[in-house]
C-alpha cells in the first residue's frame, strides 16, 4: 500500500475518533488490509469494506458515511461542461426524480452545487452552500409536477398510487442530502478536509446536545431510547444479581463452624434485605429544555420494569403528575411532549418556568411520593426567571428521599449565568451535566440505584 | 474461497440468496481476512440464511450453535461421556488405578459439542453461532478465545488448534449489547431492509409465479409500512409470507379489501395494524 493511500486512512480513522467512533489500531490494519483486497476502483465497495472493518454498531454509520465522502470523494473539482440554469437543471431534476434515477440525481447534486451554490468572490471567503444551493432549486416544490407526471403516464392507477407522494418525498429527501454531502466535498477541497471532517459532521445522535437538538435529530434521538435502555437494562440486571450475591456474614459462618471444630468450612454469605428501589422524576417540561425530559422520560419509561414502582411530575411553573401518560407501551412517543402540555396543569398565570414554586407545590401536595426507599431525579436548567429558587423545598426533598440528583442539560461552565440557580441547587444535591444522550445513558446506569 | 465480490454475488445467487453490494464485500472480506463475521440487523432480514448460504457455495459442512439463556461450556464446548466412563471403569477390573485414570480423559470419551466440532474438523466448515445475544456474558468468554485463536482448551488433552479456520458467522437482534471484546474480534455487518430493487428480485425468485406488477405494488407498500415507524416493522421474510398469501388467495392486483384482509400477515400488532391503515387510507370507504 502506497503511502499517500496509508496516510489518507490513518487521516480517516482520526477523524472518525475525533466524532467518538472508537477505532483501535488492529481495526486500522485490517481496514488496510480490506482495502488492498477491494482495491480503489469501485468506490461503493471500498466504502462497504472499510465500514466493515471499522465499525462496531450500526449507529456510527451516518458519521462513517459523511466522513467517508471526505476523505475519499466521489471526483475532484468541478463537473465538465458549463453549469446548466435553474429551469434547465429543475427539469432534468423533474425527470430524475420521476424514473428515480439514482446515478443521474447525484450527477445532477453535482451540477447543481457548481451551478447555484457558489457564494463570494475573494479568494479567502468564499464558498460553496448547500442551503442556499436547495434555496434556489427548490426541489420540494416539485413534488406535484412529477406526481402529475407519473400519473398522466398512466398504468398506475391501482392501489400502490396512494403511495406515490411519500415515496417522491423521499426521493427529494435523499436528493437534499447529496447536494449537502456535495458541498460538503467542495468546500473541503478548498479549506483542507481535516478541518471540514471535525468541523461540518453531524454528531452520532446520542451525542447530539439536547438542547440545540432540531426536529429531525429529535427523532433520531428518540429511536435511540430502545436500544439505550436495553443497554441499562442489561447492565443493571448483572450489577443486582452480583449484588444480591452478597458479602461473607462473618458471625454466622463462625457460629456455623463449631460442628467442625472451628474451621470455618461453609461461608455463610449475607442475606440482603430486599429493597424495592423507587423512582421519583421532576421534570421541567418549559420550551427550552422540552427535549431533554422528553427524552428523559422514554427512557424511564423503557426502564420500567426495572423498578418498582416510578412516578413522573411535569412542570414548568405548576406541578402535576404524569406518571398515567407515561404506562408502558402507550404509542405515539413523538406526541408524548404535546400530551403532557395538554392534559395536565402546569402552568398558572404565566408561562415560563419557576423552580421554587413547583418544588414547593411538589412538597405540599405531593410530599408523601419520596420516602426512604425513593430516588429522586430532578431534570431541568435550574433557570428560575429570577423568582425565589425555593432551596428549603428542595432541601426537604433531599433529606426524605434516600438519594436525590439533579440533571442538568446546560453546559457547566453556564450555570450560575444569567438566572441560573444552579450553583445554589447544587449545593442541597449532586448536580450533574447532562447534554445528550451519551452522557444521559452513563449517567442513569451509574446512578440509577440497584 | 472466493476470488472477489462480484463471484460472491454471483455464487450465492446460484443458491438463491441474492446479496446487496454491502453483504457480499463482507463475506468476501471475512473469508480474505479470516475473520468472524458479526451480523446484526431486524429479524426475518436474512441472517442466518447468509450462513447456510455461504455453507453451500463452500461446500462446507454447517455447525450451528444456537444460543439461549444459560447455554453453558458443556452445550457448547464439549462434554466427557460419564456414562461411557463408568462402563469402561466397571469392564476392566484385572489394571491398576493408574491405568483406568489416564484411559477414561481421552478422545473416546470427549462429546464434542459445536465449537469443539467446528475447531477439529478437517473439511471446509461454516460454525453459525446463532442469536449470540441470547446467550449469557459468561458464554462471550468462552466465545473469545475460539473467536481469535481459533483454538479450545481441554484440561485433560491440552490446547486443541485449528487445522483449517472455519468461517464463523455469528448473528445477533442487538436484544442485548455485546461486548466491545467480541465486536473487535469480527467484521461487523449490518442487513437491514433491502433496497426496492433488490427486494423485488427477492419476492420474483421466492414466490415464483407471482406477476410483476403485484410484486411490484406489494414492495412498494412495504415499503412504505417501513417508513412509517412502527413498533415492529415488515421485514424480508414478511414481504414473501405476503406475497404468498395474495398468490393463494388468487389476486392479481391490490386493493383496499385484500390489503385490509391480509394485513395481519406482515404487521404483528394491532396498534400497527391501525396506525397502517389510517395511514393508508383503508377506512376511507
Amino acid at each position: 500500500m502506497s503511502a499517500d493511500v496509508a496516510d489518507r486512512l490513518v487521516g480517516f480513522v482520526a477523524a472518525l475518533r475525533a466524532h467518538g467512533v472508537r477505532v483501535g489500531t488492529g481495526e486500522t490494519v485490517d481496514a488496510a488490509e480490506a482495502a488492498t483486497a477491494l482495491g480503489f476502483a469501485d468506490r461503493g465497495l471500498l466504502r462497504e469494506g472499510l465500514a466493515a472493518t471499522l465499525l462496531h454498531s450500526t449507529d456510527q454509520r451516518r458519521v462513517f458515511d459523511t466522513v467517508f465522502d471526505l476523505y475519499f470523494p466521489r471526483g475532484v473539482g468541478a463537473p465538465q461542461g458549463e453549469p446548466g440554469d435553474r429551469d434547465d437543471l429543475r427539469d432534468r431534476l423533474a425527470a430524475a426524480l420521476a424514473a428515480d434515477d439514482e446515478a443521474m440525481l447525484s450527477r445532477l447534486a453535482i451540477e447543481a452545487v457548481d451551478g447555484l451554490g457558489g457564494y463570494g468572490s475573494s479568494p479567502g471567503a468564499d464558498g460553496w452552500s448547500s442551503y442556499q444551493t436547495l434555496e434556489r432549486l427548490r426541489p420540494q416544490t416539485l413534488l406535484a409536477r412529477v406526481r402529475d407526471e407519473l400519473r398522466a403516464r398512466g398504468g398506475d392507477i391501482g392501489f400502490a398510487d396512494r403511495l406515490l407522494e411519500d415515496e417522491i418525498r423521499r426521493r427529494i429527501e435523499a436528493f437534499r442530502a447529496l447536494v449537502a454531502g456535495e458541498a460538503r466535498r467542495r468546500v473541503a477541497e478548498r479549506q483542507g478536509r481535516d478541518e471540514i471532517a471535525r468541523r461540518a459532521v453531524a454528531p452520532t445522535a446520542d451525542r447530539v446536545d439536547f438542547l440545540y437538538a432540531g426536529q429531525d435529530r429529535l427523532a433520531e434521538l428518540r429511536r435511540t431510547v430502545q436500544p439505550l435502555a436495553r443497554k441499562l437494562a442489561t447492565r443493571m440486571a448483572a450489577r443486582r444479581r452480583r449484588a444480591s450475591r452478597g458479602t461473607i456474614d462473618l458471625r454466622r459462618t463462625l457460629r456455623g463452624s463449631l460442628s467442625t471444630g472451628g474451621v470455618p468450612m461453609r461461608p455463610v454469605l449475607r442475606r440482603r434485605r430486599p429493597v424495592r428501589p423507587e423512582l421519583v422524576l421532576l421534570c421541567d417540561v418549559s420550551g427550552s429544555v422540552s427535549g431533554f425530559s422528553d427524552f428523559t422520560m422514554l427512557l424511564v419509561q423503557a426502564l420500567h420494569d426495572q423498578f418498582s414502582k416510578v412516578r413522573v411530575f411535569a412542570f414548568v411553573n405548576r406541578i402535576d403528575e404524569v406518571t398515567g401518560l407515561l404506562r408502558h407501551g402507550a404509542a405515539d412517543p413523538e406526541g408524548l411532549g404535546a400530551r403532557v402540555q395538554a392534559e395536565a396543569r402546569l402552568t398558572g398565570h404565566h408561562g415560563s418556568s419557576d423552580y421554587g414554586v413547583a418544588l414547593g407545590e411538589f412538597v405540599q401536595r405531593y410530599g408523601g411520593a419520596v420516602g426512604p426507599r425513593s430516588t429522586v431525579f430532578v431534570l431541568g436548567d435550574a433557570r428560575t426567571n429570577m423568582s425565589d429558587p425555593n432551596l428549603a423545598a428542595l432541601r426537604q426533598i433531599a433529606e426524605q428521599a434516600r438519594h436525590t440528583h439533579w440533571l442538568n442539560p446546560e453546559p457547566r461552565p453556564q450555570w450560575g449565568t444569567g438566572d441560573s440557580a444552579a450553583p445554589e441547587y447544587a449545593e442541597l444535591v449532586a448536580m450533574h451535566e447532562c447534554r445528550n444522550a451519551h452522557q444521559l445513558g452513563a449517567l442513569v446506569g451509574r446512578l440509577l440505584p440497584v | 474461497m472466493f476470488t472477489s465480490v462480484d463471484d460472491v454475488s454471483a455464487r450465492l445467487a446460484e443458491t438463491g440468496y441474492l446479496a446487496s453490494p454491502a453483504v457480499a464485500t463482507t463475506v468476501f472480506l471475512a473469508d480474505r481476512l479470516g475473520k468472524p463475521l458479526l451480523v446484526e440487523g431486524p429479524a426475518g432480514v436474512g441472517k442466518t440464511e447468509l450462513a447456510k448460504a455461504v455453507a453451500e457455495v463452500a461446500g462446507a459442512r454447517l455447525v450451528r450453535l444456537q444460543c439461549y439463556e444459560g447455554v453453558d461450556e458443556s452445550r457448547a464446548l464439549y462434554e466427557w461421556n460419564h456414562a461411557k466412563q463408568l462402563l469402561r471403569i466397571s469392564a476392566g477390573r484385572d489394571e491398576t488405578w493408574d491405568e483406568t485414570r489416564t484411559d477414561i480423559f481421552s478422545e473416546e470419551f470427549l462429546l464434542p459439542r459445536p465449537l469443539l466440532t467446528a475447531i477439529r474438523g478437517d473439511e471446509p466448515t461454516v460454525l453459525l453461532i446463532d442469536e449470540t445475544d441470547k446467550a449469557d456474558v459468561e458464554v462471550e468468554g468462552l466465545l473469545l478465545e475460539v473467536l481469535s485463536d481459533f483454538q479450545i482448551t481441554v484440561p485433560e488433552l491440552g490446547t486443541v488448534s485449528a487445522t483449517r479456520r472455519p468461517f464463523v458467522v455469528l448473528t445477533s437482534n442487538a436484544s442485548r449489547e455485546l461486548s466491545e471484546a467480541l465486536r473487535r474480534r469480527c467484521l461487523f455487518l449490518h442487513i437491514g431492509f433491502p433496497e426496492e430493487e433488490l427486494e423485488r428480485r427477492i419476492v420474483r425468485l421466492k414466490v415464483p409465479g407471482i406477476d410483476g406488477a403485484l410484486a411490484d405494488s406489494v414492495v412498494r407498500v412495504v415499503g412504505a409500512l417501513r417508513a412509517m415507524d412502527l413498533r415492529k416493522a415488515p421485514s424480508v421474510a414478511e414481504t414473501i409470507d405476503w406475497a404468498r398469501t395474495l398468490l393463494a388467495l388468487g389476486a392479481t392486483t391490490l386493493d383496499e379489501a385484500v390489503v385490509r384482509a391480509s394485513l395481519g400477515v406482515i404487521l404483528k400488532h394491532q396498534d400497527d395494524i391501525l396506525k397502517a391503515g389510517a395511514k393508508l387510507d383503508l377506512d376511507a370507504v
